[in-house]
């Protein structure tokens, strides 16, 4: 059973993502029978390629990808260098992982309402500093080039590089290099970006190619707060695909098949980016300098990331200030009157959307992380080493979902496959397993094989040790992966809502269905709850070891 | 201590270890023929690298694939090789005492008794009893000193009522007075109990204290 | 389906249905009794944008009336853009799926009823089959039989009705334009305080037309297919009302508003100062739920505004039609249309004609007294006529062509 069990983890993920595409691959080049597409031509390319703008649009999805990947990774690199486990230190770091529990759609609507002409930040500084009265007509979220689209990016960026960043650094042994480093005269920062960083930076780049894949692609943000005349690719995509003229179907699957292109070549492109940065670091890395810059990284490092934080956190706190506001007037820092009206009436609707998420979550989540643990066994008790094949994991996370889903949407209707529950739980297994192998693969393997090995002399069969020994001692790295899947899955609006024919409805469709009424003050409700469950998760999953280790010091770390 | 736990049940078995050889890539790293008597302690000896480690995954059925080996192990009239590492009966003792940090004291010795043994608390109580540490059955093994951790560890393993025990520079992470406190405390059980032991040291002093037969590797 | 595929497709159908479960055969929507006893116990899901509260609250009661008075379940499935439906339907036809179809009722009208008929995607007909179709009294009011000038030919049945009216914040602004050239002029006065949602939203599209239909000297051609006119010369007043325009909008033009909610939500932001809906009661709601400030006031422009009428209809791959009819039915009927149109509820005018009814029946639409944001009930007797779809996309894309990249 459990050799089968890398087959099976790959077959599920490749079949779907391969089909998916195949059925948009087709159409792209004019096959699609049931619209009179029989024969293969060009055509939907020439339409594309007459849309206005769509090398805008382009542009815009592939610097976004790059520009918000290559900031977010600053950030959690430079905050790592100059993070020395201080009061300070410890308190972002536990800032940040439930950040990341936070549905992106969530964080962009409270990060618009931040920063808009008539957001938060302008009414605390109006009319007292600015004069403002009315707010400023000034074209700030939606802007052409996407800087605020990026800028959210990378507010959600930052807490997945940081705890994929922590999760790898324990096997580099950071504190002995770092003491090596300073005693040859090295200040801590540049010592740490001299010695650990390099070793450090393999470890995460599938995390940072997933972002990359992630930021080129994304739908939601970008709904929200990406440019508009033209939108990104991927919400041009959407609309196409959405198009009541049937025709535009063809189009929207040659600008899928596009945006697999833009995708594949920001990562072509961040890997000569990488290429260059070795060769140019190559000398850096001996040249002896010890000191130059150390104060301007240590302070850089931990404003940037308390700042980028601290962001996230007033967005939400601004969601969460609508969701209670009475009438609000510009430029009011506190609405008129607080209600509980929204919630009131958004109560009832809360209950099926609940159930599903959760039923949908803890499913696809209990899945995906059985089937991770059987492949870390399998490999643990085969004795080999990770397989190259195992990069296939990774398939849903660098092929965009609006590039495959509405391709695989068609393959399970010819299929006959339709119970719409099953279908989005296995969706959402598609997105829920890569991260979850993310999260746990590198301290499953870390754990001490002596472990067993006691374990075993004792006389305990390899089951036994498995579930008595290896699992209770992974317990906290279990659980941080079960909350992660729990987030991600509980973020995915495409598949539940694609796959599920919007007959599924969970917090997320319920959100999405209502941020297109614009009603600000149920948006916040909704965004709230949407956020609130990834974050329950993510208590119980730091709070549980800790309960259960409560006498056990060993484990409590 | 009138009924020390581990008397010799039934007579020990020796430990046979019939020509073996171990290589990696094709080469031999060593190369063993001994027989361990019953309460017999045999010390192998080199510098590290030398394979020592090695030698006891063959023995006790963890070793790598990249690793190739031939030779039987044989205690008495059974062929170890066959069987998989929990039914070898070879009890390992390392130089951390890896103490499971998410099972009490009493827990991890409880972890090293047969599922069908009678008496669990008593027999736990009294192998604490037996190394001066009568009583700590709930404490954190986190919160004990490292001379007390290595004493659990080495009733866990007597506790799981091994037919040889395999010992792995046990003392080479204590200081020198609780080193020699160990040595005696091991060794003198592992008398008691009647069983082959093999340890493996580069230290001569472990091999003074065990008193057996030396091999020196590498 | 085209005819040389016939065999191969029956023969498969054949073998299929020998495995699979009752043959699905269309209900009869002359037989009444016949429709509400195969509806009993079936459950319709619907799919209606799901965007707006008080909607989905409308279509809650809706759920729980139906269950209550004819067995049937009614499942809300909420879209964000009724277009993924009718994309939905198509992949369902592009997979073969030709009788167990995930949706059963959606709400539409215009151009994505006229796309799906087009590709032969609805069932029907049906609408004049449902008892309640008569209350409409479609003789006197063609409207509920036509969609976008196209006749529905009981494809659809109607369900409310809609028309653009404008609102603005009467502490602020004293005299709001009254028709479209007005308009630019106070555009001009009170730049970056106007807008209109960005095209291809429906709201949008709709503003458009409005200026179209107000400005071109050549209305009657509006009213055919786009392809029987010289679409330059008839908008080109249009595109130089849009290049004057433009300046002066919010964010000059730069960035438009993403819907027609959005516009409510710049209003309450203070962004903007006059604003438009497609629900003549939005305004008074959006008071009523604390958007909006108790000064906001609604009007129509003075030469009328574009309205229409929005309606369900049934995908031909439903299987579970019957339910639907029933659905579709009591949509029609007094006591839900009377529901809707109150403005605790969701403030949908009714598709009926209220004349006709019996003097008991009537009394349920009347309303209490009239809320003050709200616009007067004889405000919309000037309803201009929707132009043929094909304006529409034709519109869409000439907007995009000009104006999609700033």
């Amino acid at each position: 059973m459990l050799r089968l069990a890398p087959v099976l983890i790959i077959g599920l993920l490749v079949l779907p993502v391969g089909s998916g595409l195949l059925m948009v691959l087709l159409p792209a080049f004019g096959y699609l029978p049931a619209l009179g597409g029989y024969g293969f031509s060009l055509a939907p390319w020439q339409m594309l390629f007459a849309q206005p703008g769509l090398g805008r649009s382009v542009a815009v999805s592939f610097a976004s990808g790059l520009v918000s990947a290559a900031l977010a990774l600053a950030i959690v690199v430079l905050f790592l260098a100059a993070s020395r486990g201080t009061w300070l230190d410890r308190s972002i770091r536990r800032l940040v992982s439930p950040l990341l529990a936070i549905p992106h759609a969530a964080i962009a609507f409270g990060f618009a309402f931040l920063i808009a002409p008539s957001g938060l930040m302008a009414r605390l500084i109006s009319p007292s500093l600015t004069g403002w009265e009315r707010p400023p007509d000034a074209l700030i979220i939606n802007d052409p080039w996407g800087l605020s689209l990026m800028a959210g990016l990378v507010l959600k960026e930052v807490p997945f590089l940081l705890l994929m960043s922590l999760a790898a650094l324990p096997q580099l042994a950071p504190e002995k290099r770092l003491m090596l480093a300073r005693s040859l005269g090295y200040s801590p920062t540049i010592g740490w970006l001299k010695t650990v960083l390099p070793s450090l930076y393999p470890l995460i780049r599938l995390p940072v190619y997933a972002v990359i894949a992630y930021a080129t692609s994304v739908v939601d943000m970008a709904l929200i707060l990406g440019p508009t005349l033209p939108p990104t690719l991927s919400v041009s995509i959407l609309s196409w695909f959405n198009d009541p003229d049937i025709s535009h179907r063809f189009m929207a699957s040659a600008a899928a098949v596009l945006q697999l292109g833009v995708t594949i070549a920001a990562l072509l492109f961040w890997w000569l980016l990488e290429q260059l940065t070795r060769i140019l670091t190559r000398r850096w890395l001996t040249n002896g300098s010890r000191q130059g810059g150390e104060i301007a990284l240590r302070v850089v490092g931990r404003s940037a990331l308390l700042f980028s934080s601290i962001t996230a956190l007033a967005a939400l706190a601004g969601l969460g200030l609508f969701s209670l506001a009475g009438f609000w007037r510009f430029p009011e820092v506190l609405p008129q009157m607080l209600t509980l009206d929204h919630w009131q009436r958004s109560g009832p609707m809360l209950v099926t959307p609940l159930i599903n998420t959760a039923l949908i979550g803890l499913i696809s989540t209990a899945l995906a992380t059985a089937l991770v643990l059987a492949t870390l066994e399998n490999e643990h008790r085969q004795h080999i080493q990770p397989k190259r094949a195992l990069w296939l994991l990774y398939l849903p996370l660098l092929v965009p979902q609006i590039a495959f889903l509405f391709g695989l949407i068609v393959a399970a209707e010819s299929l006959g496959i339709r119970p719409p529950l099953g279908l989005v739980i296995a969706g959402h297994l598609l997105f829920v397993l890569p991260y979850v192998y993310l999260s746990l693969a590198e301290t499953y393997r870390r754990l001490d094989p002596r472990w067993l090995k006691v374990a075993r002399s004792l006389g305990v069969s390899r089951s036994a040790a498995f579930w008595r020994v290896r699992l209770p001692l992974l317990i906290a790295p279990l659980l941080t992966a079960f909350a992660v899947g729990l987030a991600v899955s509980i973020g995915q609006y495409l598949p539940t809502q694609l796959l599920g024919a919007g007959r599924v409805t969970t917090v997320t469709t319920e959100a999405v269905a209502l941020a297109s009424g614009s009603n600000r003050r149920l948006i916040g409700v909704w965004a709230l709850v949407q956020a609130g469950l990834p974050l329950i998760g993510f208590i119980l999953a730091l709070g549980v070891p800790r309960l259960l280790a409560t006498h056990r010091r060993d484990l409590a770390t | 201590m009138t009924t020390s736990l581990c008397a010799p049940l039934s007579l020990g078995q020796t430990l046979r270890l019939e020509h073996i050889s171990i290589a990696l890539a094709g080469r031999e790293l060593l190369a063993v023929d001994a027989a361990i008597a019953a309460g017999e302690v045999l010390t192998v000896m080199g510098p590290s690298g030398s394979g020592k480690s090695t030698l006891l995954a063959y023995i006790a059925g963890f070793l790598d694939r990249e690793f190739t080996a031939s030779g039987g192990v044989w205690l008495g009239e059974r062929d170890l090789l066959g069987l998989p590492a929990e039914k070898r009966g070879i009890g390992l003792l390392f130089q951390d005492p890896l103490l499971f940090p998410h099972l009490s004291v009493g827990g991890n010795l409880r972890f090293g008794l047969p599922r069908s043994s009678k008496e669990k608390h008593q027999q736990v109580s009294q192998a604490l009893e037996q190394v001066g540490l009568a009583g700590l059955e709930s404490r954190d093994p986190a919160t004990l000193s490292g001379g007390q951790q290595s004493r659990v560890a080495l009733m866990r393993l007597l506790l799981s009522k091994p037919k040889a025990v395999l010992l792995d520079e046990p003392f080479s992470k204590l200081d020198t007075a609780l080193r020699q406190e160990m040595r005696a405390l091991v060794f003198s059980q592992l008398r008691e109990a009647g069983l082959p032991a093999l340890l493996v040291t580069h230290d001569h002093a472990d091999a003074k204290a065990a008193g057996g037969p030396v091999i020196e590797l590498g | 389906m085209p005819i040389q595929h016939l065999p191969l497709r029956l023969t498969l159908a054949t073998a299929m249905l020998a495995l699979a479960l009752p043959t699905m055969a269309n209900p009869a929507p002359d037989d009444w009794q016949g429709v509400l006893a195969e509806a009993e116990g079936q459950t319709v899901y619907w799919n209606a944008w799901g965007g707006d509260t008080r909607t989905n609250r409308y279509i809650d009661w809706v759920a729980e009336q139906l269950q209550a008075q004819y067995g049937v379940e009614v499942e809300h499935v909420k879209l964000d853009d009724t277009g993924s439906a009718v994309a939905r339907v198509l992949a369902e036809k592009q997979a073969g799926n030709h009788d167990e179809g995930s949706i059963d009722l959606i709400w539409i009208n215009g151009e994505n009823f006229a796309a799906m008929r087009e590709n032969d995607l609805l069932f029907g007909p049906f609408a004049e089959a449902l008892p309640n179709f008569a209350l409409t009294n479609p003789d006197e009011n063609p409207e509920v039989v036509t969609d976008f000038t196209l006749p529905t030919e009981g494809y659809e049945s109607p369900w409310g009705k809609a028309q653009i009216t404008f609102y603005y914040d009467s502490a602020q602004t004293e005299t709001p334009p009254q028709d479209i050239q007005a308009l630019l002029e106070w555009a001009q006065a009170n730049p970056g305080q106007f807008s209109y949602p960005r095209i291809p939203d429906f709201t949008g599209s709709t503003f458009l037309k409005q200026a179209l239909i107000e400005l071109t000297e050549q209305d009657e051609a509006l009213y055919q297919p786009v392809s029987e006119s010289d679409f330059e010369a008839v908008t080109e007043p249009l595109w130089a009302y849009l290049d004057a325009l433009h300046p002066h909008l919010w964010r000059s033009g730069r960035a438009f508003p993403d819907s027609g909610p959005n516009l409510r939500t710049l209003m309450s932001d203070g962004e903007l100062s006059l604003a438009f809906s497609f629900y003549p009661t939005d305004a008074a709601v959006a008071v009523m739920e604390y958007e909006l400030p108790d000064s906001v006031r609604s009007y129509v422009l003075e030469g009328g505004t574009l309205g229409n009428v929005h309606f369900v209809a049934i995908p031909y791959n439903s299987p579970h039609k019957a339910g639907a009819m029933v659905l579709a039915n009591f949509l029609l009927s007094p006591e839900a249309q009377a529901q809707k149109q109150s403005l605790a509820m969701w403030g949908d005018r009714s598709v009926l004609d209220i004349d006709q009814l019996d003097a008991e029946t009537q009394a349920l639409f009347e309303q209490g007294d009239r809320h003050p944001s709200e616009l007067p009930a004889d405000a919309l007797s000037n309803t201009l006529p929707e132009p043929h779809p094909s304006w529409m996309t034709a519109l869409q894309d000439a907007w995009l062509e000009r104006y999609g990249v700033n």
